[in-house]
């Protein structure tokens, strides 16, 4: 039968695959912030599986790979914070429409002085 | 304390980043100050290093905490990390003079939102730039790679308009995609071998599949931060949005650190898994970028885009490097199996210096182009291009900054864009892989293409007077001209100082050159 | 089959059914809720991994707060239009197959990967007791890799100003207002019954992390939900950035963190050693310091850029 470990794993990358579709097709930012956050959790995860399968020295798990997914998510969260502010002040600039094609003649505009 | 170069590393590393804390605390009026007032110091660090780094023959490592590898994280300076050092904190600084009036806070007033911003996360770009390149463990240079990103970002919007918004953000979602894939691979790499860091994976990596797939991922994450075709979209209206300043920083810097890593990589981490072919994938890749790059910057309207283009093709040449290092299949050209051993060598020697010139020479070119361009802009209250006319005769120091940085991205002799395209045509000579050259040429002419339309008019235009909207400080056209100056000495140095650049090369072994 | 396995398979399932169904459901705001059950799915699959720091930190900071932001934004982004067009059926099919690759890729690999697993955990063991803790994982995040803490903790400064320079040039100094939620009675409730247990559960995190599943991160995140929460119902006012004091709280953790790094130098022969004898009551005062500063800059990271409007 399969092992815990295994089955994980292979769970981890099929969210991986699912997060990088999510990330590559949807067209809306919000949710590809959301697929990157899928994305995201599932490299974790993958790591996870492999400090459970360094288990040794009377310890269950690797310890390494815990701390360091444990830095990930704090560096994820702060990247999706990032992304979520700059996404509601795209919005707020420009009203109903959300895009990111930079094609948008509003770039080519002088820039407005640094008003005190 | 002091008789330990290897302090120099932690050095170089702290300053940066006690000087964003301290910029954070004091605020937005300051801010500006601390970080010029660093400047001078982490040169001197930097200088120092070079020095210690040429001295010792070896690089210098530093075990953080006392803790070794693998369980532990090192940092390790060789002779590409200390010349990338030296080149940070001399463009750094250059940007610090040139914006030294740009982003201030006015005595007596509250301190404004762009000059906290600016200085503190320049310090932190800084420090980030410093991690890349000193830091020897995969999961640290992550977590350098994110700072890099965050504190790149928001000096993209700095403006607030809607369209550098959009840049930011599309800019963003792509580094994210890397720095995702890079980590995937790194994560890969743990679980095959136990280590992240670069020296012991260097002799524990075998061509297997694991590592062929890390090496893929991390390789694919790493090109879609640096831009390379066909993941550049991001990169012209980023780079082009952002306050001259700051685009200074971020074509000249910021996107070395992650094909520095590609480099660090595939030569350091994983020599075992060297391959030609996939050498030749990368090459093309850089080959179709200066095409593309070259073309859409033809066509361009507006000088900051035209510049952000040339950035997009430029990296490319820094990727033809690949197939010109790795050891072509043996019996291909010679004779004599020692004849095919030297002669491999002495490629590998003149590709990787030649690369290394041609980074740190655009790095310099680049960053004075933008700084001209953002002088101009200034001055003229625009940046079209038809509209440059004769404005050669109002800002002539810019201007031939500027002329003197398009000649070192050209090639033309004597700057040192032509020392680092001699080096890599000499390279493809003597590996018989003759149609990189033609590439290099190519380039060449595509590059003076699109630099003769901007040069022309304002060098040789016929208007008669040119009316500014607004001075440009002297010692501003200055600075700009030092740094196209850099890139155009850069061409004198001797070819000995190369010795620099293969210091503490991992896999140097079996090449037998001093 | 055992027990064990049927729940891990049960598990599995149903975590990837939920992610599937928060790719393709069409509303966002829903898509959220969604991602905040997979991230507590997910943190029982942490547990089940033997990783219980993780799993803490999985569901304070990864279904927790990021929940509460992508709500947050889901609810103000309610009403926009998206005009980029949704891609064409061509890109779907490549972009799928791309992805169903590139997961067959991991997946050889994940199944190719050495057995006995290669693993650091002995390493960790050994010199444990040389740093006076208990729990090994605090022990990989304080000492042997403290370098990617300490920066880790000073990543979280150009991202939260990254967030405040969003700002309008009028707004700043103002302060962060969490403007979309209309007070309602349930979400107050919520926000004074909630937030006593949670300071002292995060404090607990914190305190105990040394020897227990706990730390800084865990502790911080705990706190900084229970000021998110109460910031949301409107309970409180997030104070000015341009506040000194609030500067100095952020900074704190880091500068704490890189004194005591420098002094190592001095008395440890090494930057971020620890000198013998010393070592847990410097690590307990770096987390402690460094909880503090998490929890402010996750909460502010959270709060949005200043604004001076009134709401």
């Amino acid at each position: 039968m399969i092992s815990t470990t295994t089955l994980f794993g292979l769970s981890s990358v099929i969210l991986v695959g699912l997060g990088l579709f999510g990330l590559i097709v949807n067209p809306q930012p919000l949710r590809k912030i959301l697929a990157f956050n899928l994305l995201g959790s599932g490299v974790f995860l993958l790591f996870g599986v492999i400090a459970r399968r360094g288990a040794g020295a009377g310890l269950n798990s690797d310890p390494v790979p815990q701390a360091l997914v444990i830095t990930g998510l704090v560096v994820a969260f702060a990247a999706t914070a990032l992304a979520v502010a700059l996404l509601l002040r795209l919005f707020q600039e420009t009203g109903q429409a959300i895009t990111l094609d930079t094609e948008d003649p509003s770039i080519h505009a002088p820039a407005r002085s640094n008003d005190p | 304390m002091m008789q330990d170069p290897s302090n120099l590393l932690v050095l170089a590393l702290v300053l940066p980043v006690a000087g964003l804390l301290l910029a954070l605390v004091v605020g937005g009026r300051y801010a500006g100050r601390i970080a010029l007032w660093l400047m001078p110091v982490g040169l001197a660090i930097a200088v120092m290093l070079v020095v210690s780094v040429i001295r010792a023959d070896d690089a210098l490592v530093y075990d953080l905490g006392g803790w070794m590898p693998p369980l532990g994280v090192a940092l390790r300076a060789d002779g590409l990390s200390a010349i990338f050092i030296l080149t940070t904190v001399a463009v750094i600084g250059a940007t610090g003079i040139f914006a030294r009036t740009e982003f201030r806070t006015l005595p007596g007033q509250p301190e404004t939102r762009t000059s906290l911003t600016f200085w503190a996360l320049l310090l932190a770009l800084w420090g980030a730039l410093n991690l890349v390149f000193l830091s020897n463990d995969l999961f640290s240079l992550f977590v350098a790679l994110e700072l890099l990103t965050f504190s790149a970002i928001p000096l993209v919007c700095l403006d607030g308009r809607a369209g550098t918004l959009a840049a930011g953000l599309r800019y963003l979602l792509f580094a994210l995609f890397g720095s995702v894939l890079y980590l995937l691979g790194a994560v890969l790499l743990y679980g095959a071998y136990g280590t992240l860091d670069i020296g012991l994976l260097s002799g524990l990596v075998r061509p297997e599949p694991v590592a062929w797939g890390a090496a893929a991922l991390m390789t694919v994450g790493l090109m879609a931060k640096t831009a390379l075709f066909p993941l550049h979209f991001w990169l012209p209206p980023a780079h082009a949005g952002a306050p001259a300043a700051a685009s200074a920083v971020l074509s000249a810097l910021v996107i070395k650190a992650s094909l520095f890593l590609i480099v660090r990589l595939w030569f350091d981490a994983m020599p075992a898994l060297m391959n030609p072919t996939a050498a030749q994938v990368l090459a093309t890749l850089g080959a179709a970028a200066i095409l593309f790059g070259s073309v859409l910057a033809l066509r361009q309207a507006r000088l900051k885009l035209l510049i952000a283009y040339s950035t997009v093709a430029q990296i490319g040449y820094l990727f033809l490097i690949f197939p010109l290092i790795v050891r072509p299949e043996s019996g291909s050209f010679a004779a004599a199996d020692l004849y095919t051993e030297l002669a491999a060598t002495v490629v590998s020697t003149s590709a990787w210096s030649g690369g290394v010139l041609q980074a740190v020479s655009h790095a310099f070119a680049k960053a004075a182009m933008f700084m001209a361009a953002g002088l101009i802009a200034q001055s003229l209250g625009h940046d079209r291009i038809a509209d440059l006319s004769s404005i050669g005769r109002a800002l002539p120091i810019t201007v031939l900054a500027f002329a003197l940085a398009g000649m070192s991205l050209m090639g033309l002799p004597p700057s040192g864009g032509f020392a680092a395209k001699w080096l890599l045509l000499t390279a493809t000579i003597e590996t018989g892989q003759w149609w990189w050259a033609l590439v290099i040429l190519g380039g060449g002419l595509l590059t003076g293409g699109y630099l003769f339309r901007i040069l022309a008019p304002a060098l040789f235009g016929s208007r008669q007077s040119v009316t500014l909207r607004a001075p440009v400080a002297r010692y501003r056209e200055v600075v700009v001209l030092a740094l196209a100056l850099c890139s155009v000495l850069l061409g004198f140095v001797r070819l000995g100082a190369f010795d620099l650049v293969q210091i503490g090369r991992l896999a140097k072994a079996g090449m037998g050159l001093p | 089959m055992t027990l064990a396995l049927a729940v891990d398979i049960g598990l599995t399932l149903l975590v990837l059914a939920v992610a599937c169904w928060t790719l393709a459901v069409r509303d966002t705001f829903t898509s959220v809720i969604g991602f905040v059950a997979y991230g507590l799915l997910l943190a029982l699959i942490w547990v089940r991994l033997a990783a219980p720091d993780v799993a803490l930190t999985e569901a304070a900071m990864g279904s927790g707060l990021t929940g509460l932001l992508l709500l947050g934004a889901a609810a103000r982004l309610q009403n926009a239009k998206n005009i980029s067009a949704p891609p064409g059926l061509a890109l779907r099919w490549v972009a799928g197959v791309l992805c169903a690759l590139v997961s067959a890729g991991l997946a050889a690999m994940v199944l190719l990967l050495p057995d006995p697993a290669p693993t650091l955990a002995p390493a960790v063991v050994a010199h444990l007791p040389a740093t006076g803790l208990g729990n090994p994982v605090t022990g990989v995040l304080l000492a042997y890799r403290a370098i990617d803490t300490l920066l880790e903790a000073v990543v979280l400064l150009p991202a939260l100003l990254g967030v405040w320079s969003l700002a309008a040039d009028r707004d700043w100094g103002g302060a962060p207002r969490l403007r979309y939620h209309r007070p309602d009675g349930a979400l107050t409730l919520l926000a004074q019954v909630l937030p006593p247990f949670g300071i002292i559960v995060g404090i607990y995190l914190c305190w105990n992390g040394a020897d227990q599943p706990g730390g800084a991160f865990q502790g911080g995140a705990v706190l900084a939900a229970m000021w998110a929460l109460i910031l949301t119902a409107g309970l409180a006012e997030a104070p000015p950035v341009s506040r000194r004091w609030l500067r100095w709280l952020l900074v704190a953790g880091s500068a704490v963190f890189l004194v005591i790094g420098l002094a190592g130098i001095g008395f440890a022969d090494a930057f971020l050693a620890y000198p013998a004898g010393y070592a847990k009551p410097l690590i307990l005062t770096i987390e402690l310091v460094l909880t503090l500063s998490i929890a402010v800059a996750l909460g502010l990271l959270i709060a949005g850029p200043p604004t001076r409007t009134p709401s």
